[in-house]
C-alpha cells in the first residue's frame, strides 16, 4: 500500500446515515474477479438519481467522502472497500461506522475517520465549497477557516496507514518467528505438512465417501 | 505446576501460537487452507500486484462450488461443456488460472473429487483433528466436526493466509453445548442442529466457539456432526467443534491426505490429547435433552425460527422482545404465511436436497428411503445434488440415483447449487422450497424465495406429498 500522511483535497458533502454495504456495492458485483473497476458499481442507487452529489462535477475525483452515522453496515463483502478505493476515496469521515467496514477499509487503504457529528456537519459546510485536509501526524482535520478537529486511530493501524505497511507486509516481517514455528512442527506434528494435498487419487473402498 | 484442565479449544489455540503480541492477539499458523472461485480472486491479485508468492502451497487445496452449474459438465464426446453465464465462467476461470500460476492443488470441474469444498476436505482426509483449518467462506465451521479449529474468513484474510500461512486472532470465549438422551424416531443431526439454534438463537453463540459434546453427539456418525458443526456460524459462534474419537480415526484412516505409515500412529497418539480435560471450564453451558427434540424446520427468516413439524406458524404477538415481533412480522408476510397455519398444511413448490450441510452419503440414504416406492407430487420440482463426485458415485453404486430417479426427481452433479443461486438453480421469486440447506435468509435461495430448512428425509417427505410433512407418518407407513 502507499504510505499515506496526509489527505487533501475536495471532499463528498453527503452526510447520509446509516449506508450499508449494498449502497455502496450492490450484491451483483460479488460476481467479479478483480478489487479494481469497482468504482463503476459504486453508490449504483444513489447515482440513479438526477442531480445526485456523486456525479456533481464540483467533486468529482474528491478523495474524502463525508458520511452519517453506522457507514458500511450490512454484509461483510469487502467489495465495498474495494469500491470506495477504486473511486479515488483515500479517507472517509463520520461518525461512526460498522466494524466489518472499518476493519476492511483499514487493511485497503482508507482512513475511516471518526469525528462527533456537530464536526461532520461543519466540514459538510465547508465541503460544499472549499478543500479539506486530514492529517494522520497530527490527528487532525482541517479547514481552510482555521477549523481544526482532533481525532483518534488504533495505533497499530495508523503506523500501517503512515507506512504504507498492509498487515500481510507486517506478517511477512515475522517471517524468522513463523519459520521457528513451522521447524517445531515438523518435529512434533511430523504428518502435518509432507503429504503433497492432491494427487489425483480416489477412496477406492466401498462406503467411504 | 498443577496445569489447569483445558478444553479441546484451548488446546488447538495454544498449539497454534507463532507470537503473542503485547495487546494480546496473537500471530495463529494456520495448517488446512481451503479456496473456491468466489472469495479467492482478489485475494491472488493482490498476491501478483505485490510480488508474493503462496508460503504453503502444500497446506492449501483448491476446489471450485459456488458458481458451477449441475447439469452434465461434458458432452457425449468427452470435451468440457462451455458455462453460460461469463461472470461465473470468469471467475471460475480465475482459479483454475491462479492455482496453475501460484502452484496451488487444484481439483477441477470435471474430475471425480470435484465437490462442495465442505464436503471435499473431510473427505480427502484433509481436515484432520487439531489442526487450524479456514476458508474464504462461512460454513467452514463444518470441518470442526472431525475436531479442526475451522472458521470462515474475508478474501484479504484469505490473502494473508495466502501469503504468510497465519492470522492475527483474538482468542474467543467457549460455549458447550451438551445434547444427552437418545434421539427419538425419525428424528436426524439436522433436528438436532436446528433445535439448537432455534435455543440459543441466531447470535447466541456471538464471540464463542461452540463445542458440542454428550451423549447424542458421541453416537453420532462422523457425516453427522458435520451438519451440526456446519451449522455453528447460523447460532452466530466463530467455530463450532467435535471432540476426535474412534469414529474419527476410523473415518479417517486411509483417505487419500491423511497420515500414512508411522505418521498414522504419532497423529493419532497426538489426537488422543485433545478432549477437553475433565474439570475444563466452559465460558458457558447450554444443555438439551435429545427426547425433546422432533424432526423440526424453520417457518421465518432467520435459522433461529424453528418449530417442530407438528407445530403451526407462530403469532408474531406471541414474542416478548419487540423487535421480535417485528422481524417476525416482516418474516411471515415475505413467507406468506399465517399465524396458526399448521405447519404440514404448507405446500411446498420446490425440494432442495444438497448443501454443504446435507449433501453427504447418509444424508442421500436417508432421503432416498423416504423416496423409495414413491412418487413426487404433481407439481414440485426435486433436486438431489449431491455434495461431491466421490458422494454421487457411491450413491450410484448403491442405486439410490435410480431410486430419486424413479421418483422422479432430478439427480444433478455436485456443487452449491440451490443453496445460494449462485448458479442456474434458483427458487422463483414467491415461491417456496423445502431445503436442506443451511440458510433460510431473504432472498438466499434466488430473489423472493421462500426457504424452510429441514432434514434430508423431511425434504423427501415434502417432495412426495406436496406439502411440508412429519416424516415420521412416512417412515411408519413404509414399515407397517
Ligand atoms: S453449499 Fe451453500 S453454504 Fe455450503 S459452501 Fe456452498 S453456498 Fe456456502
Amino acid at each position: 500500500m502507499k504510505p499515506i500522511t496526509q489527505v487533501s483535497g475536495r471532499a463528498y458533502p453527503w452526510g447520509a446515515k446509516n449506508i450499508d454495504t449494498d449502497v455502496i456495492i450492490p450484491a451483483h458485483w460479488l460476481k467479479t474477479v478483480t478489487r479494481e473497476g469497482l468504482g463503476k458499481g459504486a453508490f449504483d442507487t444513489v447515482r440513479a438519481q438526477p442531480g445526485n452529489i456523486f456525479d456533481d462535477p464540483a467533486y468529482a475525483g474528491s478523495p474524502i467522502l463525508i458520511a452519517g452515522d453506522n457507514f458500511g453496515c450490512g454484509s461483510s463483502r469487502e467489495h465495498a472497500a474495494w469500491a470506495l478505493a477504486d473511486m479515488g476515496i483515500v479517507a472517509v469521515i463520520a461518525p461512526s461506522y460498522s466494524d466489518i467496514f472499518s476493519g476492511n477499509a483499514f487493511k485497503n487503504g482508507i482512513i475511516p475517520v471518526v469525528l462527533p457529528q456537530e464536526a461532520v456537519d461543519r466540514l459538510i459546510e465547508v465541503a460544499k465549497t472549499d478543500p479539506i485536509t486530514i492529517d494522520l501526524e497530527t490527528m487532525t482535520v482541517t479547514t481552510p477557516y482555521q477549523d481544526r478537529f482532533s481525532f483518534e486511530l488504533d495505533a497499530f493501524r495508523r503506523q500501517c496507514l503512515m507506512e504504507g505497511l498492509d498487515e500481510i507486509g507486517l506478517t511477512l516481517a515475522r517471517d524468522t518467528v513463523i519459520s521457528k514455528y513451522e521447524s517445531g512442527v515438523s518435529e512434533h506434528r511430523p504428518w502435518m505438512s509432507g503429504e503433497r494435498a492432491y494427487a489425483g487419487t480416489v477412496v477406492e473402498s466401498a462406503g467411504r465417501t | 505446576m498443577a496445569s489447569r484442565p483445558l478444553t479441546l479449544y484451548e488446546k488447538i489455540w495454544a498449539a497454534h501460537v507463532v507470537e503473542r503480541r503485547d495487546d494480546g492477539t496473537c500471530l495463529i499458523y494456520i495448517d488446512r487452507h481451503l479456496v473456491h472461485e468466489v472469495t479467492s480472486p482478489q485475494a491472488f491479485a493482490g498476491l501478483r500486484a505485490a510480488g508474493r508468492k503462496v508460503r504453503r502451497p502444500d497446506l492449501t487445496l483448491a476446489v471450485p462450488d459456488h458458481n458451477l452449474p449441475t447439469t452434465a459438465r461434458l458432452d457425449a464426446a468427452g470435451k468440457r461443456l462451455p458455462i453460460a453465464d461469463a461472470e461465473s465462467a470468469a471467475q471460475l476461470d480465475a482459479l483454475e488460472r491462479n492455482t496453475a500460476e501460484f502452484g496451488v492443488d487444484y481439483i477441477d470441474a470435471i474430475a471425480p473429487e470435484q465437490g462442495i469444498v465442505h464436503v471435499v476436505g473431510p473427505e480427502q482426509g484433509f481436515t484432520q483433528p487439531g489442526t487450524t483449518l479456514v476458508c474464504g467462506d462461512s460454513h467452514t465451521s463444518a470441518h470442526g466436526a472431525l475436531g479442526a479449529l475451522a472458521f470462515g474468513i474475508g478474501t484479504s484474510e484469505v490473502e494473508h493466509v495466502l501469503a504468510t500461512q497465519t492470522l492475527l486472532l483474538s482468542q474467543s470465549k467457549t460455549m458447550e453445548v451438551r445434547v444427552d438422551g437418545t434421539l427419538g424416531f425419525g428424528v436426524s443431526p439436522k433436528d438436532v442442529i436446528l433445535a439448537i439454534i432455534g435455543k440459543i438463537g441466531a447470535a447466541g453463540g456471538t464471540g464463542h466457539v461452540i463445542e458440542y459434546t454428550g451423549k447424542v453427539i458421541r453416537a453420532m456418525s462422523i457425516e453427522g456432526r458435520l451438519t451440526i458443526a456446519n451449522m455453528s456460524i447460523e447460532a452466530g459462534a466463530r467455530a463450532g467443534l467435535v471432540a476426535p474419537d474412534e469414529k474419527t480415526f476410523a473415518y479417517l484412516k486411509g483417505r487419500p491426505m491423511a497420515p500414512k505409515g508411522a505418521d498414522w500412529d504419532k497423529a493419532v497418539a497426538w489426537w488422543k490429547t485433545l478432549p477437553s480435560d475433565a474439570g475444563a471450564v466452559y465460558d458457558k453451558v447450554v444443555m438439551l435433552d435429545a427426547s425433546e427434540i422432533a424432526p423440526s424446520l424453520t417457518w421465518g427468516t432467520s435459522p433461529e425460527d424453528v418449530v417442530p413439524i407438528t407445530g403451526v406458524v407462530p403469532d408474531p404477538d406471541s414474542f416478548a422482545d419487540p423487535a421480535k415481533r417485528e422481524a417476525a412480522r416482516k418474516s411471515l408476510d415475505y413467507m406468506g404465511l399465517t399465524p396458526g397455519t399448521a405447519m404440514q398444511d404448507v405446500p411446498v413448490g420446490h425440494v432442495f436436497i444438497g448443501s454443504c450441510t446435507n449433501s453427504r452419503i447418509e444424508d442421500l440414504r436417508a432421503a432416498a428411503s423416504v423416496a423409495n416406492g414413491r412418487h413426487v407430487a404433481e407439481g414440485v420440482r426435486a433436486l438431489v445434488v449431491p455434495g461431491s463426485g466421490l458422494v454421487k458415485r457411491q450413491a450410484e453404486a448403491e442405486g439410490l440415483d435410480r431410486i430419486f430417479l424413479d421418483a422422479g426427481f432430478e439427480w444433478r452433479e455436485p456443487g452449491c447449487s440451490m443453496c445460494l443461486a449462485m448458479n442456474p438453480d434458483k427458487v422463483p421469486p414467491g415461491e417456496r422450497c423445502a431445503s436442506t440447506s443451511n440458510r433460510n435468509f431473504v432472498g438466499r435461495q434466488g430473489p423472493g424465495a421462500r426457504t424452510h430448512l429441514v432434514s434430508p428425509a423431511m425434504a423427501a417427505a415434502a417432495a412426495v406429498t406436496g406439502r411440508l410433512s412429519d416424516v415420521r407418518d412416512l417412515m411408519r407407513g413404509a414399515m407397517s
